[in-house]
């Protein structure tokens, strides 16, 4: 893990390089974060994955969360691995909550990291975030024809009512 | 056969049967005329999702030119439990019930990432008894693992024996599992600071017997089907894909070592005090499905070692942490002490408030990398929980392996990359 | 022996006493519970118990069902192992419908039963919802001898009445089992819409007696034994309001029926 001072360096080279690209730095529990600008994800991901002082080509795990009474609401994870100096380094990309008609998108990174495929797919299918360029964007876990982003915080939980006494005659064909 | 004929097969069966039937009307033989001939129609099939051979609920789309196979692409989420955002309504406490039925064979190591992830939010240390009996059971949970893995490989394979032996063996796992927890499967025997009880009197001899006979039994295992000619023929040079390929794909785990990358969490990271004991990572040469077998055997015998290793050196002590805001008392206290009484019931009910951060916590599950994600926002639910599944990325893998091979071939391939559907779908 | 030896009751008891009479049903229901081939459907932890149960420690074998096939055309009982998530629902749904009659559901743990610990918008809370299940095993995952009991209730089921169950005793308005049978003539029961659906909520009032004289001619037609036709008569009776709140300080009196 780059410990806290190399995480701000990496953060402003990177800023040196594409400038106004990360938009913070986050050290907790010894794990390093960079926030970066959702629109320059690509740049900073093929930056830390190819130049020869970063060298993160694992892509360990591209997972999604909804902060929601926060702002911005949603924000996908990238966790990169270092294998040959066994670093970790999570970027994350904050996306804004664009109101209910339409859905928060970012680009895909399938051309830098191949091993995205299903995990971007996951994330739009359970928090409705759209991929541009994904080959493939659809559903993946819940079924094609599904309404509703299932995993955002406002979806209700689902399934059934539990039956006491005071309510078993208002469920049907539970009792007669 | 006359011309109305033909054009009324046509319709109905299809182009094959079209070739056969000219060659009939023409003269030369069926074989001939199809050894001429280029198929170059692709036939889709699905496979499963109720199917003996998908390991589970995996649904798979197969583009076939004759016997290869062209495409693939699988279909998941016939398992789909809302495990990650249930455990969002239940306190930390209670979650971990969730999360053990999420890999249904690895279920010692689902709870170990989540409670190793909180424990990293909390900054809690955890003794170092309670770190050795979590990973005798997780070496034990490895080993059960692979001999499910084996056997219903075996079952695909035709070798069907070995499935029986596999699960006698896990039976003797599951006796051990029942000792020191009461439960053979999803025990739910790790809590948040350690583990949730020690371990009977009589468990470290049982343990020590079942290390030595467990490797006895792998000799038998590998007597069967190591040198099986048909086995052989069908797992030597079949699903190959490079190091790099799998890599690419973000592929761990015996699949990426049987390919001949050494890499294993284990011995890299510091989750749990591995590097206390002696033992080895089995690697492979080409990456076929036969290492894939021979490094699951391998890992076997190297767990055996580490249970052996930590049974043996088990520290005395406290099993679980002294930290009363966070962990259960244990129960002979709470006739005495009322604070132990207080603590309980507030854990209980309510349970322990994590102080706000996100965390990602890897470990080496026995099909890669399991990492938990968990965000905590301060209250006494988890806000969001993510599983980074082994399975769900490998499965990338499995249309690298099997485009170029045959259908039978795809089975082998299916069957070595050891999906667990459970942790796919989650 | 030799003819004429024995006369009377004297022959009555010897025969008696040497051959097996029974009657075809009774045969044939024997055979069927002793021979019940599950179709593989695996799908969860269950399943990993499932298998275990047919390995060698909790044999199956010797109760006749460790064949599992893999066709659902060839087995006649569906062990549901596992959590039934909403996309495997028509899956399941089809696969059931392939099987032959007499065919038989057990559904294995608490996920099956009624959805488990897992009460979400991704699992079907128990699978009863659209499949008649005619055992529920409890347990997550039951141990593979809780299995084996479930198995076993099912085979004393199936040797005494395998078609009466769930589908007579709540008439199974609405569901495509009940309206295959009531188009068989098993149930005779007048409905006023043609619409399935008819006769079970509201409608024109006639349930109770619908239902009343589908289990009339349940009960003229087949013969309920023991504990079924106790459970028979309460349901006709309805749920005792009595049972349902505490009692009360005249508790002493003695509740009638």
């Amino acid at each position: 893990m780059p410990d806290a001072p190399g995480l701000e360096l990496i953060a402003h080279e990177i800023n040196d390089r594409h400038a106004g690209a990360i938009t913070g730095t986050s050290y907790e529990h010894a794990q390093a974060a960079l926030i970066v600008d959702p629109q320059r994800i690509r740049e900073v991901l093929s930056h830390l994955r190819d130049a020869p002082e970063h060298e993160y080509r694992f892509l360990a795990s591209l997972h999604g969360a909804d902060y929601l009474p926060a702002d911005p609401r949603f924000a996908v994870h990238y966790e990169l691995l270092n294998m040959p100096r066994v670093e970790r380094l999570r970027v994350k990309a904050p996306l804004v909550d664009p109101g209910p008609d339409a859905l928060p998108e970012i680009d895909s990174v399938f051309e830098l990291f191949p091993s995205v495929e299903f995990p971007e797919r996951e994330v739009y299918d359970l928090f409705g975030i759209l991929f541009r360029d994904h080959p493939d964007l659809r559903r993946i876990l819940m079924p094609e024809d599904y309404v509703g982003w299932p995993q955002r915080r406002d979806f209700p939980i689902g399934g059934d009512p539990v039956i006491f006494t005071n309510n078993e005659h208002t469920v049907p064909g539970w009792v007669r | 056969m006359s011309i109305a004929d033909t054009t009324r097969t046509e319709k109905q069966l299809g182009r094959d049967a079209i070739a056969r039937t000219e060659a009939q009307v023409i003269g030369t033989s069926p074989i001939e005329r199809t050894a001429l001939e280029r198929e170059e129609e692709l036939f889709t099939i699905n496979m499963g999702p109720h199917h003996p051979a998908t390991h589970g609920v995996l649904r798979l789309l197969v583009s076939l030119e004759g016997e290869v196979v062209r495409d693939l692409k699988p279909v998941m989420g016939y398992l789909h439990t809302g495990i990650e955002k249930s455990m969002e309504t239940k306190s930390y406490w209670k979650a971990i019930t969730f999360i053990e039925r999420m890999d249904y064979l690895a279920y010692f190591f689902n709870m170990e990432a989540f409670c190793g992830a909180v424990e990293k939010l909390l900054e809690l240390e955890i003794p170092p008894r309670a770190a050795y009996l979590r990973i005798i059971h997780m070496e034990l949970n490895r080993i059960h693992s692979h001999l499910v893995g084996l056997g219903t490989t075996s079952l695909d394979l035709g070798a069907i024996s070995m499935l029986w032996y596999a699960f006698r063996e896990r039976d003797k796992i599951l006796d051990l599992f029942e000792m020191s927890s009461g439960q053979r499967m999803h025990t739910r025997y790790f809590q948040v600071g350690g583990v949730i009880e020690d371990i009977p009197v009589g468990f470290e001899k049982r343990v020590l017997e079942f290390c030595d006979e467990m490797p006895k039994r792998i000799d038998q295992y590998e007597a069967l089907i190591d040198q099986n000619e048909i086995f052989l023929q069908r797992t030597r040079n079949t699903g190959v894909v490079s190091k790099e390929r799998l890599l690419e794909l973000g592929v761990t785990g015996p699949l990426l070592r049987a390919a001949g990358e050494p890499w294993d969490l284990r011995k890299v990271s510091d989750y749990l005090p591995y590097k206390d004991f002696e033992f080895q990572i089995p690697i492979g040469t080409t990456g076929d499905n036969y290492d894939r077998y021979r490094v699951r055997m391998d890992e076997m015998r190297e767990s055996v070692k580490i249970i052996r290793q930590a049974i043996e050196g088990l520290p005395e002590g406290p099993f679980s942490s002294d930290d009363r805001k966070v962990v259960l008392p244990p129960r002979h206290e709470l006739s005495t002490s009322m604070e132990a009484l207080i603590h309980h019931f507030k854990l209980v009910t309510e349970g322990f408030r994590v102080p706000p951060g996100e965390v990602y916590f890897p470990i080496e599950g026995p099909r890669g990398e399991l990492g938990c994600f968990v965000v905590a926002d301060g209250s006494a639910k988890p806000a969001r929980v993510h599983m980074r599944d082994p399975s769900f990325t490998n499965l990338q893998a499995l249309r690298d392996m099997c485009v170029g091979g045959y259908v039978a071939d795809l089975i082998a391939n299916l069957a070595m990359l050891d999906p667990i559907i459970g942790g796919i779908d989650r | 022996m030799l003819r004429g030896d024995l006369e009377g009751p004297d022959l009555d008891e010897y025969v008696e006493s040497r051959v097996l009479t029974t009657t075809l049903q009774k045969a044939q229901n024997w055979a069927r519970g002793n021979s019940l081939f599950p179709a593989t459907f695996g799908l969860a932890c269950c399943a990993i118990e499932m298998i275990a149960m047919v390995s060698a420690r909790y044999d199956t074998s010797r109760f006749g069902a460790e064949v599992f096939r893999a066709s659902p055309r060839q087995a006649d009982m569906l062990i549901l192992s596992g959590r039934v998530s909403i996309k495997m629902v028509p899956v399941i749904r089809r696969v059931y419908d392939q099987m032959l009659e007499p065919k038989w559901v057990i559904a294995m743990g608490a996920c099956s039963s009624s959805g488990g610990m897992f009460a979400n918008y991704a699992v079907v809370q128990g699978a009863d919802k659209f499949l008649p299940v005619d055992v529920h095993v409890p347990g997550c995952p039951p141990r593979p001898e809780a299995l084996i009991y479930g198995i076993l209730k099912l085979q004393r089921k199936v040797f005494e009445q395998p078609d009466l169950g769930w589908r007579d005793r709540y008439a199974a308005h609405g569901t495509e089992e009940g309206e295959r049978r009531r188009h068989a003539g098993a149930i005779g029961v007048e409905r006023a819409g043609t619409s399935p659906a008819d006769g079970i909520l509201g409608g024109d009032g006639d349930v109770a007696v619908s239902v009343k004289e589908a289990l009339a001619g349940a009960e003229a037609g087949a013969h309920l034994s023991g504990h079924e036709a106790q459970d028979a008569a309460e349901y006709e009776r309805g749920p005792d309001s009595r049972d349902l709140d505490p009692p009360g300080p005249d508790a002493g009196d003695k509740p009638g029926g």
